[in-house]
């Protein structure tokens, strides 16, 4: 049940991100363009899911355990660190440079051409070797 | 500053999926749909239980798949990229970044932040704006 449900989740993310545009970089690109041509349509996606997440997870957390595991698995740092800080620095100016970010990279991955199979084969690589290194 | 290509409705409805599959991994698995935990526990080969972040790495490759064939608001570009060091360099920092700060766009800024976790809003805070800037100065140049 849990991975028929990891499956659907994944197919549903990908199905929201299509459906909001958020799949064409020039849309993600438009929306950081603030000074110029300037297409707020993603800060609606992260409102609509917001809105869902918002309400919903406080009840959701409260619970004894999720349906299908024994325990949730949440984050438990709470300090603000560096990582937290340079992280996400680095990660808005790869963002900004291209307009894709880790889920509409994966999301596009056979949808055509060798530069989003690379750009998603990088992102990957670049992910587990920092992980291999920090941890 | 104009407003172009502006499409409220799909993008909406897009967000609102997007947070109905969070909820039901945190749900039914007890899980944060963070896209780079995710894809970083998929590769990591070391790690035990990582069944299910496979399939729903999988799951994400079918969707956009699936989705840009049947919905019209879903119009992918990537064809169109192009192969050079610009897009190196983006995808590099998109992984170091994504996997030293602990999330993206997903994990920080829709679970995190429905979380109320203070890292969330920070990390979200800082890549909106180095985004920004990253556009801004790339006009520039």
């Amino acid at each position: 049940m849990k991975y028929l449900i990891s499956l659907l989740s994944g197919i549903l993310f990908a199905i929201g991100l299509g459906i909001s545009g958020m799949m064409n970089t020039e849309k993600v690109k438009g929306f950081l363009d603030l000074t110029g041509d300037w297409d707020p349509s993603l800060a609606l996606v992260m409102g609509g899911a917001l809105l869902v997440t918002v309400i919903t997870y406080p009840f959701i957390i409260k619970k004894k355990s999720p349906m299908c595991e024994t325990d949730f698995s949440l984050p438990t740092n709470k300090e603000i660190t560096k990582e937290i800080i340079i992280g996400p620095a680095l990660f808005g100016i790869g963002w900004g440079l291209i307009g894709l970010c880790p889920g509409p990279a994966i999301a596009n991955l056979l949808n055509g051409g060798m530069a989003i199979v690379i750009f998603t084969g990088v992102m990957i690589a670049s992910m587990v070797i920092t992980d291999k290194v920090t941890n | 500053m104009n407003i172009v290509n502006f499409t409220p409705v799909p993008s909406f409805i897009g967000g609102i999926l997007i947070g109905i599959s969070a909820v039901a991994l945190l749900y039914f698995n007890g899980k944060i749909a963070g896209i780079s935990g995710i894809t970083k526990g998929t590769f990591n080969f070391k790690e035990r239980d990582t069944l299910w972040r496979i399939l729903f790495f999988i799951g994400l490759v079918i969707g956009g798949l699936f989705s840009t064939r049947f919905f019209e608001s879903a119009i992918s570009n990537v064809d169109q990229l192009q192969i050079n060091t610009k897009l190196i360099i983006a995808a590099v920092a998109v992984g170091i970044g994504t996997a030293y700060g602990n999330g993206c766009t997903s994990g920080h800024g829709i679970c995190g932040l429905a979380r109320k976790s203070k890292r969330s809003v920070t990390a979200t805070l800082i890549f909106m704006a180095t985004g920004f800037i990253t556009v801004f100065l790339e006009k520039l140049i």
